[in-house]
């Protein structure tokens, strides 16, 4: 019993070396040849770090399309879900809230249009994306805001979308916005 | 045909066809047979002189166990010790706190288990060391623990009579050098390539678009991921898990973090027939968990898809399905197909928030864990199914009138009363566990309050949820559930390490009674067990035995709720 205690320490340890030293230093090694060098793949704006790709924030100003609701507020250090039960009346009522603010802030805008994800939380509560319909959606009160022809800023929604090969087509909303910048400063 | 759909098939059906090779592959390795990954004998060979160990050793069923409890005592002591004092330790750029106690207990004992229940988040709760030398540590040697008395139990099937089952620290260790490693490496290579972090900063403070100062964390997730999607752990390097978008930041890294799931377990339940050298019978246990598996895969992609009826009541648009905890470069087929697979075998990690889900598809993730033998975990898995096979094999031979045997071995009465303990362990852990808390809850529900996030029949399901996790090692959570308490962390902890160790020891035990037996050649009289009826027979013991004791507690829960959501 004894020696066999002291076998199972030995080799723990070995195996400590394998997996826990020699695994995560070639991982590591192979990342610095990776976009972002394993750090995270970083977008810039004018010579500053504005925001990592993969990584959601928060878009709730009238003039950028805004992201999803997030129940860790775009925290990129405390993801969350909202972990709330479907038929949970108080959850209902935020959902609710949430679509009649949005009809509010987009007239014209009839609540058939609103896709379910604008008013519903994501699981990480750092979603980087919106479905295409998420951005078309939103496109009236952009150009309104910004006083741009509504036809350009649809264009630029057209251009940014990502076609999922199997998966749903998405638009990353920080890519999105970048752009929208840009075409208002020119 | 809806691409989604596509989607969701091909990464099944992909999964299945590479399963097979690899099942033979496994097979090839433990028998000690030749194979191309021999080039790692000497690295094997430097492990054991390292541990002082003879790996030519046979063992008896007892040697295993007692090889296979130390061992483990020995990760359980070294994990408590770690988490305790991570606070202190070096590569902790976030100054991370030391756990508490009773959440370090609950931690090391869920790591420590295969089960991976997160009574913390990531970002916020443990260290870059605590990740890698605790928690990734126990996540490869863990699976390997469970594939190693997986393997000791096909040694006791085959032909003759025998005492000695091989060597576990053979079996265990080529589980890590030759299966484990190499697949994990594999995934995580790729996740870097999508942008998955894998780096020792702190994390990175930057200004956003819009002006929002926030921390973005990061840290050495990558290869952390790849051995928590392949050795059924499922505990996740960022709280929210593969929901994550630095975690699994694209449609592809989901499709191959969802494929690990499931291809050592499916791998695993062929290399039985392989192993054996009857074929067919892996086929047989492949098809009844296959089976079993689909009946809750389908309607859950069904009904997540379809959508919130609530929220479709809103008027609103809900063409992409129920979206509520879910991301949208995932969507919900692919999130549905994630959650049942991640619940039939013991993985339990999540790329959508399970409290969210639609109550019937709750209630295929709560079944898929209450059998906990749909796949199953890492060579668990197998361990579950062996357990209904002879249980199966017991109820058919009194219906025809014959001595139950299976594979040439008499089963008799101490063998039943093993696999009976251990069939119905299952679910007296939960619903013992479950009544407790609910009795609790309902006795003082202003003191308990911050337990639920939902009120009503949801609140509950939240409570049942957590022990079927813990007794199935599974680790996903409903996570609305306040659980980081010493209620929680305690009770949890204790159901885990039960539900671990004594469907472990309980089947290799049987395995270890039936070599003994003397061996009885197939005849005309012989039960066959590689055939579809008898598959079917097995198919519904597991229901009976499993499904049905459950149904009292799933009317209080997800069907209460169905039929409140859907009037």
């Amino acid at each position: 019993m004894k020696s066999q205690l002291f076998s199972a320490i030995r080799l723990t340890l070995a195996l400590m070396v394998l997996c826990c030293v020699l695994y995560p230093a070639i991982v590591w090694a192979v990342a610095q040849a990776a976009p972002g060098r394993g750090e995270g793949v970083q977008i810039s704006c004018n010579g500053r770090v504005v925001g990592f790709a993969n990584v959601g924030q928060k878009f709730d100003k009238p003039e950028y399309f805004n992201s999803r609701p997030s129940a860790a507020d775009y925290h990129a250090d405390a993801s969350s879900g909202s972990n709330k039960g479907p038929g949970n009346p108080e959850y209902l009522a935020v959902v609710k809230a949430r679509l009649d603010a949005f009809l509010l802030q987009n007239p014209g805008v009839k609540a058939a249009d609103v896709p379910a994800e604008l008013i519903t939380a994501s699981g990480s509560g750092l979603d980087p994306h919106l479905s295409p319909a998420g951005a078309l959606v939103q496109v009236a009160r952009v150009a309104a805001a910004r006083k741009l022809d509504a036809a350009r800023v649809q264009a630029l929604v057209q251009q940014q979308i990502e076609p999922g090969t199997l998966g749903p087509d998405h638009i990353n909303v920080l890519k999105l916005n970048l752009a929208l910048d840009a075409l208002t400063a020119n | 045909m809806n691409k989604e759909l596509l989607g969701i098939l091909l990464i099944f059906g992909s999964t299945v066809l590479l399963a097979i090779p690899l099942g033979r592959y496994l097979a090839t390795i433990y028998r000690g047979d030749k194979s191309w990954t021999d080039f790692l004998a000497p690295f094997e060979r430097l492990l054991f002189r390292a541990g002082g160990i003879d790996a030519n050793r046979g063992m008896t069923w007892q040697q295993h166990l007692v090889a296979l409890l130390t061992i483990n005592m020995v990760w359980f002591g070294w994990a408590l010790l770690v988490l305790c004092t991570q606070g202190s330790l070096p590569l902790n750029p976030d100054h991370n706190p030391s756990m508490s106690p009773d959440q370090a207990f609950n931690t090391a004992i869920s790591f420590l288990v295969n089960c991976n229940l997160q009574h913390y988040s990531g970002e916020s709760g443990a260290t870059y060391f605590s990740q890698v030398f605790c928690l990734m540590f126990l996540q490869f040697v863990t699976a390997a623990t469970g594939m190693a008395a997986c393997v000791v139990v096909f040694n006791a099937l085959k032909e003759g009579t025998t005492e000695k089952l091989g060597n576990f620290y053979n079996y265990f260790v080529k589980s890590i050098t030759r299966v484990l490693l190499p697949l994990s490496l594999a995934l995580a290579l790729v996740l870097v390539f999508q942008g998955t972090p894998m780096n020792w900063a702190a994390k990175a403070p930057i200004v956003t678009v819009q002006g929002d100062s926030v921390n973005v964390s990061r840290g050495p997730a990558a290869a952390l991921i790849g051995i928590k999607q392949m050795g059924t752990n499922g505990g996740g390097f960022f709280g929210v898990n593969s929901a994550h978008p630095l975690e699994n930041p694209t449609y592809l890294t989901n499709a191959l973090e969802n494929g690990a799931i499931v291809l050592i377990p499916i791998a695993m339940a062929l290399a039985f027939g392989f192993y054996l050298g009857r074929p067919r019978l892996g086929w047989m246990v492949f098809g009844v968990m296959t089976a079993g598996y689909l009946l809750l895969q389908v309607p859950t992609v069904a009904l997540e898809m379809h959508g919130n009826p609530a929220i479709a009541r809103l008027g609103v648009d809900q063409s992409l399905g129920s979206m509520e905890g879910k991301e949208v470069r995932v969507g919900a087929a692919a999130s549905a197909l994630w959650a049942i697979q991640t619940t039939v075998t013991s993985n339990g990690s999540v790329n959508a928030m399970h409290d969210s889900l639609t109550p019937i598809s709750g209630m295929n993730t709560l079944l898929g864990m209450m059998t906990n033998a749909f796949y199953g975990g890492v060579g668990v898995g197998f361990l579950n199914f062996f357990v209904f096979i002879i249980v199966a094999v017991f109820i058919s031979g009194l219906m025809v009138g014959r001595t139950p045997e299976f594979l040439g071995k008499k089963i008799e009465a101490r063998e039943m009363k093993i696999a009976i303990i251990i069939a119905l362990l299952h679910p007296l852990l939960i619903l013992t566990g479950t009544a407790m808390s609910a009795h609790l809850y309902a006795g003082n529900p202003t003191e308990y309050a911050g337990w639920l996030a939902n009120p009503g029949y949801h609140g509950f399901s939240e409570m049942l949820y957590e022990y079927t996790s813990s007794a199935a090692n599974n680790g996903s959570g409903f996570e609305g559930l306040g659980d980081n308490t010493p209620w929680w962390n305690i009770s949890t902890g204790i159901v885990m390490v039960l539900a671990r160790y004594l469907p472990i020891i309980g089947p290799v035990a049987i395995a270890g009674l039936l070599a003994r037996k003397k061996f009885i050649p197939e005849s005309a009289g012989t039960l066959r067990v590689d055939t579809a009826t008898f598959g079917v027979m097995v198919f519904f013991v597991i229901w009976i035995i499993a499904a049905l004791a459950f149904f009292p507690a799933l009317a209080l829960g997800p069907l209460a709720e169905h039929f409140t959501l859907y009037q």
